[in-house]
């Protein structure tokens, strides 16, 4: 029975063979070739992007690891909350990402700056000189602007609701008797924690991280807007290729190419540190 | 369930709310129309619907990022476009590869009101495609109160002494443009050896620390902000940046700058040719140029509206137009001579500027 | 599990909640501004609102991306719901494969999916000429020949990069489903059309929802596909938003922003008013 059920897929998998795949074939075909025909050279100079590579995901660990690390205990403490609460926290959560990503990262600019903001508000309360006084530095401003951490700060900011969204839905739906019962037979709220919730709801935190990951690799004008632009990332280094000044869709797809399998490899190592069968969620 | 009545409310509530603004954009073959693509915030509106009213044409106006992401797009037969509006470098491009039609000048005869200086261009040269719509140049802005003394030299821009204090243009043709101006070269080199030295400049200035970054549109609100001393911009958009903070001053470099043109031409698989040319005429004329010298603030290249438009600005606004505003934004003869206009290069040229502007950001 | 939160869990939840809405608080105040800055206060001016409804551009850009927002999420949604219950119901060896495929979109860089969608149409509307041409040649009706990219092209992309978020948020709700639940079902008497309306749709229901809000945000937010997929004649609020970076963002944008944001929470508080006064006679019938 369960398996006349998988009959509903083919729809989407007609949809995908028109819309996903063929795309995914003219990109591969793209990546092999250039103005002249059959070529391996875009590969050839995938060594000189590693840097990039590099930066991308490291990038992107780093705030997927944050977005967890909020993300997680967020939706516990949302899951304890009344119905009504639930409702509207998730809508809130949701709400700030329908505002237009480029307002949104200007607003975000206007805080950080030398002379935004934040820097006003330490410069009033004193913590700057405060800071001065016990380093020995002469600031005028705590640089936060075109950095890093304003990378991963935004990239956060960005894909936090969709670490949030998901693992609460599996929390939420978490038997409660089954944790009176494992308490009832002895387990500390630790062990309940950890043998009980954690990998109950590991399937919801893996779609989460998947949903923070995969976007952050590739994504872009954030390392430019709040990051300077100095040290680019991977969504950078590909949009430059197709709206940059010398328009090289070939090596566009490629860079593409090679991002999306490693992508493809980093999930698979993910969804084995899962349990197998029930949490492969990408492979 | 509820949720669902939830969302068909929301949108109920915003098809109302948006309802003023009406029609799908969906298209028939009856209705005549134009399909225009421009820059965002180029255009005075109410110009859109004069026009339309007086010619009973559609106007379909969208617009794009840059010239390149125009460019990609036009590329790919992606676009159904009639005029587009590319600056002078790219405008050379799209004729290089027969993208653009030739335009039947009896039917714009407002051409004729173009000052001569701006016919017969570089990028088109026997003036078969274009009808410019504005010019300016691009120099450097700086924040007086965080500089010592006026500057006078694209070196600010390589300046250690203003380290932190930098924002360079992000567009791998203006920077390494920059940085060619400042050497002594040509803008339009095609020769490997400058530009990689102009390129060695810009590396080493970011390696010292000098840029905050690389910037396009964040550099209005860094500069307003006074969150950066220095940046390099066009000179239309500096007159925006001084209303918001007047310790700003703007100045064409003593070694020359680069100067622009952005023209409106017309695509050669347009399907409204005819309505295209009435559209450029009607930008052309002088009072659209009038209004959108005002509104935009880039100059026209009309002779009339650049003579008349001292006077129409204090009919306006009730105070005299200052003489150093005006020349910003219609640089005189003399300023124009040092500046020199981009031109396309050759396709090995822009794939260096690319694989150097990547280096850059690597 | 324990109700009634402490205090701790207050304090921390509103952090979180101030870390999302500090800039979207700047963005308001700053749509109040006399001047076009976003950094520079010049005096409070309701002046951006009152241009914003003659700005056809703008209106016509909301219009569009709410309209193909709505549409893309509702049959993303459904399409999704159905195709994550295919999913879970196949063996692993098609899933696996199939699963790989359906997260592309999402892997993959926006402009490499904007820029193959585009290639996709542009040579389909070439075959397509052809084969209209080739048609009219019979003269039994007339093929129109000439097509371009527009809004239903747009949809078309915006479907298919949201029905992978759909999937991927119901997909951990069904395998935390009990297996035997339709079964159980089904011996019970259900048709499986039922089985899947009563059992198995409210089981996934959060997660239905929580991918609908996720396809609708990816929608609303998406600049590059819509760019490469949009044509001439349609533009969304985002792409016009990019268009004006070569400038400045015209601060009628912030407008146009705080209303829409202003809007969704009155709803929200609306539904949220009626549901707390049904539930209130509710209680009072019962007691």
């Amino acid at each position: 029975m369960k398996r006349k059920l998988s009959l509903f897929a083919i729809p989407y998998v007609i949809w995908m063979a028109i819309f996903v795949v063929a795309p995914v074939i003219l990109v591969v075909l793209y990546a092999f070739s250039s103005k002249h025909g059959f070529t391996l050279d875009n590969f050839a100079r995938m060594g000189t992007y590693a840097v990039v590579f590099g930066r991308s995901f490291k990038l992107a660990l780093i705030a997927t690891v944050v977005c967890l690390a909020i993300g997680y205990p967020v939706s516990c403490m949302m899951s304890r909350e009344g119905p009504r609460f639930q409702r509207i926290a998730m809508v809130l959560i949701m709400l700030p990402m329908w505002m237009n990503f480029l307002l949104r990262t200007y607003s975000w600019m206007a805080i950080l700056e030398n002379n935004g903001l934040l820097n006003q508000l330490f410069q009033k309360i004193g913590l700057i000189d405060l800071w001065n006084q016990l380093f020995g530095t002469n600031l005028t401003f705590f640089p936060m602007m075109n950095t890093q951490g304003a990378v991963v700060l935004g990239m956060v900011y960005n894909y936090l609701p969709f670490m949030i969204l998901p693992i609460y839905s599996v929390i939420i739906k978490l038997d409660p008797s089954l944790l009176e019962a494992a308490r009832d037979l002895g387990a500390d709220s630790v062990n309940v924690f950890r043998r009980v919730i954690l990998p109950l709801s590991l399937p919801g935190v893996l779609s989460g991280v998947t949903m923070v990951f995969v976007p952050s690799v590739s994504t872009f004008a954030i390392s430019t807007m709040l990051g300077g632009g100095t040290r680019i990332l991977l969504g950078d280094l590909i949009e430059q290729q197709f709206t940059g000044g010398a328009y090289n869709p070939y090596l566009g797809a490629a860079i593409a190419l090679v991002m999306m399998v490693i992508v493809v490899l980093c999930m698979w190592v993910m969804n084995h540190f899962g349990e197998g069968e029930e949490q492969a969620v990408m492979l | 369930m509820k949720k669902t009545t939830a969302l068909a409310l929301i949108l109920a509530m915003c098809l109302t709310l948006t309802g003023c603004g009406g029609g799908t954009g969906g298209s028939n073959g009856e209705k005549r129309e134009v399909n225009v693509c421009s820059w965002g915030e180029y255009i005075d509106e109410n110009l859109i619907y004069q026009f339309e009213e007086e010619t009973g044409i559609k106007v379909n106006y969208s617009t794009a990022e840059s010239n390149e992401a125009l460019y990609s797009l036009l590329s790919m037969g992606g676009a159904d476009y009639d005029v587009v509006v590319p600056s002078d470098y790219m405008i050379s491009q799209l004729i290089e590869e027969g993208l653009l039609a030739e335009l039947n000048y009896e039917n714009i005869p407002n051409f004729s009101q173009i000052d001569d200086r701006f016919k017969n261009l570089s990028y088109d040269p026997e003036n078969k495609y274009t009808v410019p719509y504005t010019w300016g140049t691009l120099g450097i802005i700086y924040n007086s109160t965080m500089v010592n003394g006026p500057i006078t030299s694209w070196s600010a821009m390589f300046d250690p002494a203003y380290s932190n204090n930098v924002l360079m243009i992000r567009n791998s043709r203006d920077a390494l443009g920059i940085a060619l101006i400042y050497l002594g070269y040509s803008v339009n080199t095609t020769d490997e050896a400058e530009i990689r030295e102009a390129f060695q400049l810009l590396s080493d200035a970011k390696n010292n620390g000098v840029y905050q970054g690389f910037f396009m549109d964040e550099t209005f609100l860094k500069m307003e902000g006074g969150n950066a001393a220095i940046c390099s911009y066009y000179a239309g958009d500096f007159l925006t940046m001084l209303d918001n903070n007047p310790d700003l001053a703007y100045v064409v470099p003593k070694e020359g700058a680069n100067w622009f043109v952005d023209a409106m031409c017309v695509l050669k698989n347009a399907q409204h040719k005819e309505e295209a040319e009435a559209w450029i005429n009607f930008l052309a004329s002088n009072e659209a140029s009038m209004a959108n010298m005002d509104y935009i603030g880039y100059a026209s290249p009309n002779t009339k509206v650049l003579e008349e438009y001292p006077a129409y600005y204090e009919e306006t606004y009730g105070e005299p137009l200052d003489q150093g505003r005006y020349e910003i934004m219609a640089a005189p003869k003399e300023v124009l001579d040092t500046c020199e206009a981009y031109l396309v290069l050759p396709a090995e040229t822009r794939a260096l500027y690319n694989d150097l502007w990547t280096e850059l950001g690597i | 599990m324990k109700r009634g939160a402490s205090v701790f869990n207050r304090v921390v939840m509103a952090l979180v909640f101030l870390f999302l809405y500090a800039p979207i608080f700047l963005l308001i105040i700053f749509s109040f501004n006399a001047g076009n800055s976003n950094m520079v206060w010049k005096g409070f001016s309701l002046h951006w609102y009152g241009q914003l409804f003659h700005n056809r551009l703008i209106m016509q850009s909301v219009y569009t991306t709410l309209l193909v927002s709505f549409l893309a999420t509702l049959i993303a949604t459904v399409a999704g719901t159905f195709a994550a219950i295919g999913f879970y119901a196949m063996r692993r060896r098609w899933r696996s494969p199939l699963m790989t495929i359906n997260n592309i979109p999402m892997m993959n860089a926006d402009i490499v999916t904007g820029v193959s969608l585009c290639l996709l149409f542009v040579a389909f509307f070439g075959l397509w000429e052809n084969f209209a041409v080739w048609f009219n040649s019979f003269g039994l009706f007339r093929l129109p020949t000439h097509l371009s990219m527009g809004f239903g092209t747009m949809l078309i992309a915006h479907v298919t990069f949201n029905i992978p978020y759909v999937i991927l948020s119901i997909g951990p709700k069904l395998r935390q489903m009990d297996k035997n639940l339709i079964d159980a079902a089904q011996d019970l008497g259900c048709t499986w059309m039922q089985a899947f309306w009563k059992v198995v749709l409210p089981e996934i229901k959060p997660g239905v929802i929580s991918g609908a809000l996720t396809a609708f945000t990816m929608s609303i937010d998406d600049f590059v596909i819509s760019y490469f997929t949009a044509g001439s004649s349609a533009s969304t609020l985002a792409v016009t938003i990019y268009g004006m970076t070569k400038r400045r963002v015209n601060p009628q944008i912030n407008a146009v922003s705080t209303l829409l944001f202003v809007a969704v929470l009155l709803l929200l508080a609306a539904v949220n008013i009626r549901e707390a006064r049904q539930e209130r006679m509710a209680a009072q019938r019962q007691s």
